[in-house]
């Protein structure tokens, strides 16, 4: 009896912390992992090009890296390099900062590592991603007219919304409802932000998936080598009484 | 055992090789040096588990030597926004990671060594605290040691600026600040501290310099003196008994193994299974949860835009907690003064062990029920301070901080007390092997 109470009183001191900041952040929508989709990777990679690189840089990743999407350089040049004359340049942006930040407030981030920073308790920099695109609705007190539940008075305005359509925010309900219907079903959009969201993965460390395969390789030497090790140990032990 | 005499010099059987290395022996203690610290060092043969994170921590500090020295090769200390409004110095370390081949592999591995280091060295400290190791003779050994723990929390911090990311300016700032707090000279310390009124190029070049001479070279002449004298005076083990009170007809302990080949064998083990964590680590989950790498250090440092929630890495949050506990100003001098008193304090008295600790007995396994408790409530109070100092503050968490301080001080400062009026079991004579 008295250990349990004992038992009981030190589990409610080591939870007690836990108990004390459960308070948990915003809710963010799990983003569907396309890593091992190469189709995928290239679409998301189409897509910011054309929709993101005008204002956002990734001034980490050189266009030659695209190659390793499954992509030769010809194709590479001739479908996603609009603002860059050389293939071994960064993905930089084609606006001007100064210019942005007079039309924005703010000039927009270099995106190169925004899946990797957006990353936080309440889930992956992909899941933040992957609901902030799909968090926007109309907004008629904001300069640019759009608005996002995520990221309130965010400084950019939607660019996807010819894909998506023009969603509202409903006040009473808190929530957001479709409004004027875009280019894509509900469905559709999803699947074009999860493949943008993925090639932003992706650029966030171009050698994640090498790293892994690195890595089985390095583990499978290190049980060998332990079982050696552990062998040697004993035999030079055995006599040690 | 240890000395450079009575060890004889090595005689030449008349080869060729035998020749040079009798010329060496006889202009450098090859021979004494091999046999006093390897061959002939008799270590207790009863290590157990907890015996493996000395030698670990000698294999974490050369990973980040050998790392950091290619890291230096690529690395940029330069605070200047470059052509794409990105930071020379964090642009820099993005480059070691995308475009030097294999530099995402040596900045991981330096990333993930800093976090091992504090792991393995704060299991290290707590092996001395079960077995009391610091006790008589081995007082020194301890008071090395803490000052190597000190050292490296110095090391780190420094460290932690150079990828200049939002956590690395921010953290700087809140730190070097503390400073500020110390009456009088407080404003001109953390003026001359970073070189300028904020965090800056000025910050960055000058805690690069001393990250990677400065510290690096205190640090190893006191690891070296941390293993000198314990090779002087013997390792502690399990049972907390000394082995040189048996010997042999030779005068070697009973109870004693030559630590070449023993040691370094059964060492190797813990050297691959410590591998193995580390590879899983580095290659899978090189954030470490956002603990190792902190998330919110992936975007690059901006002195316009504090972050919400600025958190110290993980290693220092039990000190930090401790900091943040103290909220009342006394002598009319500023609250944050006495909790950097606090902090500093908090570090400092672990060096006072061996003089608090008046137990008969060295080793948990022959202390009495009230040592054994408050050593449990002490771990209990030091990893709920660590859990606290990574979240953003609140009452609840001030007063749980406050008690867990009042805990973590009470435990050394009333140690001299109830270490003393313990019921300790009889000591055995030899080691239980």
């Amino acid at each position: 009896m008295k250990t349990r109470m004992l038992k009981s009183f030190l589990t409610a001191i080591l939870l007690l912390p836990l108990a004390v900041f459960a308070a948990g952040g915003a809710h963010l929508d799990r983003a569907p992992d396309v890593q091992g989709d190469q189709a995928a990777l290239q679409n998301g990679a189409r897509l910011f090009v054309n929709y993101c690189l005008n204002c956002h840089g990734m001034s980490f990743v050189r266009y030659k890296r695209l190659t390793e999407l499954g992509l030769n350089e010809q194709q590479v040049q001739d479908n996603l390099m609009f603002s860059a004359d050389k293939i071994g340049e960064p993905m930089r942006v084609a606006a001007r900062t100064g210019e942005q930040k007079l039309w924005f407030g703010a000039a927009p981030p270099d995106l190169s590592l925004v899946a990797r920073a957006r990353a936080s308790a309440d889930g992956s920099g992909a899941d933040w991603l992957y609901t902030y695109l799909r968090s926007f609705h109309r907004d008629a007190q904001r300069p640019t007219g759009w608005n996002n539940t995520l990221f309130p008075n965010v400084g950019m305005p939607h660019v996807l919304w010819e894909l998506q359509g023009q969603p509202e925010f409903d006040a009473t309900a808190k929530k957001i409802v479709p409004g004027v219907p875009g280019q894509l079903s509900e469905a559709e959009y999803d699947k074009q932000v999860a493949d943008l969201v993925g090639f932003l993965v992706w650029a966030a460390e171009p050698s994640a998936a090498f790293r892994r395969q690195v890595g089985v390789g390095v583990l499978l030497f290190l049980l060998v080598l332990f079982g050696v090790s552990y062998a040697l140990k004993k035999e030079f032990w055995k006599d040690i009484k | 055992m240890a000395s450079n005499s009575g060890y004889e010099k090595y005689k030449s059987d008349g080869s060729l090789l035998g020749n040079v290395l009798e010329w060496f022996d006889a202009r450098f203690p090859a021979t004494s040096l091999w046999r006093g610290h390897l061959a002939e060092y008799y270590a207790p043969k009863n290590f157990n588990f907890w015996y493996f994170f000395g030698s670990l921590a000698i294999v974490v500090l050369a990973i980040q030597l050998t790392t950091g020295i290619f890291l230096v090769m690529f690395y940029k200390p330069d605070a200047a926004l470059n052509a794409n409004g990105v930071p020379a110095a964090f642009a820099s370390v993005e480059y070691i990671m995308r475009d030097v081949n294999w530099g995402w592999l040596i900045r991981y591995m330096h990333s993930t060594g800093a976090s091992a280091f504090f792991i393995v060295v704060y299991l290290h400290m707590f092996r001395g605290m079960l077995y009391g190791s610091y006790r008589k003779p081995r007082e020194l050994i301890w008071v090395f040691g803490v000052l190597i723990f000190l050292v490296l929390m110095a090391e780190a911090f420094m460290g932690y600026l150079l990828p200049w990311g939002q956590m690395s300016f921010w953290g700087a700032q809140v730190i070097v600040n503390l400073f500020s707090a110390i009456p009088l000279i407080g404003d001109p310390l953390s003026l001359w501290i970073r070189g300028d009124y904020v965090i800056g190029d000025a910050t960055l070049n000058r805690f690069f310099s001393f990250h990677v001479i400065a510290v690096p070279l205190a640090l190893l002449g006191l690891v070296a003196a941390h293993v000198m004298a314990l090779h002087e005076v013997g390792s502690n083990n399990p049972d907390g008994i000394e082995i040189k009170e048996h010997l042999d007809e030779k005068g070697i302990p009973l109870d004693g193994v030559p630590f070449h080949p023993y040691y370094t064998v059964k060492d190797i083990v813990g050297v691959v299974v410590f591998a193995i964590v580390f590879a899983g680590v580095v290659f899978f989950a090189p954030e470490g949860g956002g603990y190792f790498l902190e998330y919110n250090n992936f975007f690059p440092a901006d002195p316009l835009k504090t972050p919400p929630h600025i958190a110290p890495v993980w290693y220092f949050t039990p000190f930090y907690s401790i900091l943040r506990a103290v909220v009342w100003p006394i002598f009319g001098i500023d609250a944050k003064f006495w909790g950097v008193v606090a902090m500093g304090a908090s570090v400092m008295i672990i060096a006072f062990l061996p003089w608090l600790d008046r137990s008969p007995a060295k080793s948990i396994r022959y202390r009495g029920p009230i040592y054994k408790s408050f050593l449990a409530v002490f771990v209990v109070a030091f990893l709920t301070l660590g859990y606290l100092g990574t979240q953003p503050p609140s009452p609840a968490s001030e007063l749980i901080s406050q008690i867990c301080s009042l805990i973590y001080f009470g435990f050394f400062l009333a140690m001299p007390w109830y270490s003393k009026i313990d019921k300790c079991k009889p000591v055995p004579e030899r080691v239980t092997f």
